[in-house]
């Protein structure tokens, strides 16, 4: 089966450049780049202007199965993965029962056979993702487990972090930090800031995430492990990062698009789909966020997609569960908001949503070269659609976005050397 | 002059020229309160709900009242806090009630937003009796039309709120209302209960009484939850009551002539002396009564004057 | 709605003669003041009550009791207004059982407003008697409604509206037909 990609431009996130190649994939690989080809047997794939990528990697999503399959299945987040233009995911362990097994791994491994696109399963760093015992690491590192993390409950004990860094380094394992702490977010509901006095709402300060990227920060520097921090929300967060990355701590970070497109004002009318923990802040956290994402202290952009159902959302503020439906949304979504408006060049958006997060991770790499593997995602820059949340193939229709008009989606993915369509390619859909 | 709106949610949706109109219509309704038979046909037909999900004995009856001064007739739901996560969602309850013909819910929620949500699930107007620490407006236009009694206006008017600012939709609704007709509106309480960034609504921050009740015009005392002490917001009781309780040393701050409010049920001898309480300065149970002249005319103007979305004159 | 004026049917001489008349019958009517009350409708009803009582004053001699009545919350139209008539005061400082009411108003249409204010009425007591006082009864009763003392009837149609100016409320004694201008 050979694919070629005709007339797009292609982005090399290694050499930070652009350039019109046409691609020809043959057995799962790149097996010509050049711009010019003919290849009578091939199938050819017009790609006309577009933009073709290394394949897109979420590093941080969160599939539901098993235990919640009525939010989320292996199957059905997988599909919106690859609709929403990523080639790979890793999903966390807070399942039901939680991945905190080899036997819960090897399960999300045999789901996985069926789904579109590769899922690598996050084990987690304490049993039953209490905090308090190191689960059995080195046996969720041999089933297949890509990273270590107890997502939501962040490891409230540091001497339980401690040992978690320590034991991490047999293998290797990068430790992911939910950053919490949870004395001070209590039952905090949004960010505590105007907003929250105005709506009545219990804050969480950006002191509880804060306190604990620097405790994690100093514990990662002792014990010299690999940390990565989840979801960082706060300006402060990030000049903590930064001072660590200068220190030559081994850490990398993420953020989610929501947080680079909303602030706390979003939570004025109650819809509790911008309930969200971290907590959406304010104006100045993005500004911080984005000069991170610039200046490189902030690697990876992750989508922290959280399905629910909409009885579980339909429901008073407090009552409501944390999270939004991102991995749909999420590539228009910087596109729009990062590209369109100077944040971030296609290269460097390539970098922080394909290369880096394949890299922190030791996936396959993500760059288009003769004889790599042909992961790609091909993103349309001018198209310009409004999401639609009713045709979310995701489960979980919790997204915030829902009529926004977007520009920049992506239209294809190719893993392994086989083309997924993002069934939206344009026309059809752009006039409805 | 025409309420233009489905709902009463929060003194922040209303423009000035409304909360007046309000004020104004209470006047007349209070006047029905004192004759032999309270009772005029105005709504006569229509149906009040009550939808409580925190007891409050007080506000629902004062409602309940106004509402069948007016001749609606009323039924009330409760709904124990204990309950609601295992029960029937507010959304099934909502839809329940409207489809019995309710034309007005008044619901209060122990979760700021209830109402909000509410209001965009039915089509029955939604009146807020208080949610979460967000907003209870019919308090808020009960306290300012007993200061509108006994001062005759609110520009100029140095208003302190005193207490639990963090937890207190109270003081919320009566910074909205009293700064929208020019009141000059402080709060004072310790910085444990004072929410970041309420001086962002305009009002000033006092964390001592000597400076936050000089000079006042009135002081509204509100009530504090005991188990705020539990949760480490202040020391004891004992302390509080020493540093905020309003006393007779403390009303000296204040004007000679300073009215005293609170929305009740008050703590006798903790947030205020029993001195205090029952002295000259006090409107206490006279707010009680002018609540229910404020809910008449809200029930009114909601119910009255046409459909929604109607053109008016 | 613009109006055009299409004829003055009293003046301030007529509207005073008027006045005066009616507070001799009313007089007749109850043989004296015995047990009168004057109760005027918001809104012109209220200085009409006011005229008449001073009218009856000055010929016994005694002031009769005066209250003020706001019909608003008695209406039978309010759910169709597209607006909320301002709603005023009623003041009635003193008790109507077993007292001879006269209703005061302007104007005598449709009896409506004369149906809610019985109605208010009752509310506020048991009268031994309620008599109705008009300036102008213009016809197009839709209610089995009378006035006991009437000051001019004035012919109109529907389309004719009747506009009573008074001293007190607009610095003019007059009351004239109106009509829209097509």
């Amino acid at each position: 089966m050979k694919l070629l990609l005709k007339g797009g431009s292609v982005v090399d996130p290694l050499k930070e450049r652009v350039l019109r190649l046409d691609v020809l994939v043959e057995e799962g690989k790149i097996a010509a780049l050049a711009p010019q080809i003919e290849a009578p047997d091939a199938e050819i794939i017009s790609i006309d202007e577009r933009l073709v990528c290394p394949g897109f990697v979420d590093m941080h999503c969160h599939l539901r199965e098993p235990g919640e399959e009525f939010k989320e299945t292996i199957l059905t987040g997988t599909r919106a993965a690859g609709r929403g233009g990523f080639t790979a995911v890793v999903c966390m362990g807070n399942t039901k029962p939680p991945a905190d097994s080899r036997a819960v791994i090897e399960f999300m491994k045999r789901q996985v056979e069926t789904a579109p696109v590769p899922v690598y399963p996050v084990g987690c760093a304490t049993k039953e993702r209490k905090g308090e015992e190191l689960a059995e690491i080195g046996d969720l590192a041999e089933a297949g487990a890509i990273a270590l993390s107890d997502d939501g409950n962040s490891i409230m004990s540091s001497e339980v972090m401690r040992r978690v860094l320590e034991y991490s380094r047999i293998f290797d394992l990068l430790v992911i930090s939910h950053c919490e702490d949870r004395n001070l977010s209590g039952n905090g509901v949004m960010h505590e800031g105007f907003m929250s006095t105005l709506l009545g709402l219990r804050g969480i300060p950006r002191a509880a995430e804060e306190v604990h990227v620097a405790r994690d920060l100093i514990l990662a520097e002792m014990t010299g492990a690999r940390l990565h921090i989840a979801h960082v929300s706060s300006a402060g967060s990030v000049q903590l990062i930064r001072e660590a990355k200068s220190r030559g701590v081994r850490v990398t970070a993420e953020v989610a698009p929501h947080h680079l497109c909303l602030t706390d004002a979003a939570v004025q009318t109650f819809d509790t789909n911008t309930k969200v923990n971290p907590p959406l802040r304010t104006k100045h956290d993005i500004e911080a966020l984005c000069a991170g994402l610039r200046d490189g202290t902030i690697d990876v952009i992750a989508t922290d997609h959280a399905p629910h159902t909409a009885e579980e959302k339909e429901v008073e503020f407090n009552y409501a569960p944390f999270g939004i439906s991102g991995l749909e949304t999420a590539v228009p979504l910087m596109w729009e908001y990062l590209v369109t408006r100077g944040v971030l060049s296609p290269v460097e958006l390539v970098q922080k949503m394909a290369f880096n997060p394949a890299r922190i991770l030791g996936l396959p790499e993500r760059v288009i070269e003769v004889g790599k593997q042909a992961h790609l995602t091909v993103i349309d820059p001018h198209l310009k659609l409004p999401v639609r949340v009713k045709d979310f193939v995701s489960l979980g229709k919790n997204s915030p976005f829902d009529g926004w008009e977007l520009q920049g989606w992506p239209v294809l993915i190719i893993v392994s050397g086989e083309a997924i369509y993002a069934e939206r390619t344009g026309a059809g859909e752009k006039g409805d | 002059m025409k309420l233009k709106r489905k709902d009463v949610l929060g003194l922040q949706d209303l423009s000035a020229e409304e909360i007046n109109l309000i004020l104004d219509t209470a006047e007349p309704m209070k006047e029905i309160l004192a004759r032999e038979i309270k009772k005029v046909p105005t709504l006569r037909g229509r149906s009040v709900i009550t939808l409580f999900y925190e007891p409050s004995t007080r506000t629902r009856t004062s409602f309940e009242l106004a509402a069948k001064y007016l001749s609606a007739d009323t039924a009330s739901i409760s709904v124990a806090a204990s309950s609601v996560q295992k029960g029937e969602s507010l959304r099934d309850t909502a839809k329940t009630i409207e489809v019995m013909g309710a034309d007005v819910i008044i619901i209060r929620h122990s979760v700021s937003g209830a109402p909000h949500f509410l209001a965009r699930t039915v089509n029955a107007r939604v009146i807020n009796a208080g949610d979460g620490a967000h907003e209870h407006p019919t308090q808020a236009l009960l306290d300012m039309f007993t200061i509108k009694e006994k001062k005759g206006r609110f520009a100029g008017l140095k208003v302190a709120i005193l207490g639990d600012i963090t937890h207190s939709r109270v003081a919320r609704s009566n910074i909205w209302g009293l700064t929208k007709l020019g009141a000059e509106v402080r709060v004072v309480g310790p910085p444990t209960l004072m929410p970041p960034f309420i001086q962002d609504l305009g009002v000033k921050v006092f964390y001592r009484c000597e400076e936050g009740l000089e000079d006042v015009d009135v002081i509204n005392v509100l009530r504090i939850q005991l188990e705020r002490q539990q949760k480490g917001l202040f020391p004891s009781i004992r302390e509080y009551t020493r540093l905020f309780g309003l006393d007779e040393k403390k009303l000296r701050y204040a004007k000679p002539d300073v009215l005293v409010l609170h929305p009740g049920p008050v703590n006798r001898g903790i947030e205020i002396s029993p001195e205090v309480q029952d002295g000259p300065h006090a409107a206490i149970n006279e707010q009680v009564t002018n609540g229910v002249a404020v809910r008449m005319a809200l029930l009114y103007l909601l119910m009255s004057g046409g459909e929604v979305n109607e053109i008016a004159s | 709605m613009p109006l055009q004026e299409k004829a003055q049917i009293m003046d301030a001489e007529g509207i005073r003669r008027a006045l005066t008349r009616i507070s001799h019958e009313i007089l007749e009517k109850n043989k004296g003041t015995q047990d009168l009350v004057l109760i005027g409708i918001r809104r012109r009803g209220v200085p009409l009550a006011q005229r008449i009582a001073a009218k009856i004053k000055e010929i016994e001699g005694t002031a009769v009791p005066l209250g003020m009545l706001d019909i608003t919350l008695y209406r039978d139209d309010l759910s169709k207004l597209g607006y909320h008539p301002v709603l005023r005061k009623t003041e009635v400082p003193f008790s109507i059982t077993d007292k001879k009411v006269v209703l005061v108003d302007d104007v005598l249409y449709t009896g409506r407003t004369v149906r809610a204010a019985l109605d208010a009425l009752m509310d506020l007591g048991r009268p031994q008697l309620i008599q109705l006082a008009v300036l102008v009864d213009r016809g197009h009763r839709e209610l089995p409604i009378r006035a006991d003392f009437v000051g001019k009837n004035v012919p109109t149609s529907r389309r004719e509206i009747i506009s009573v100016y008074l001293q007190e409320v607009d610095r003019i004694d007059k009351v004239v037909i109106d009509e829209p201008i097509v």
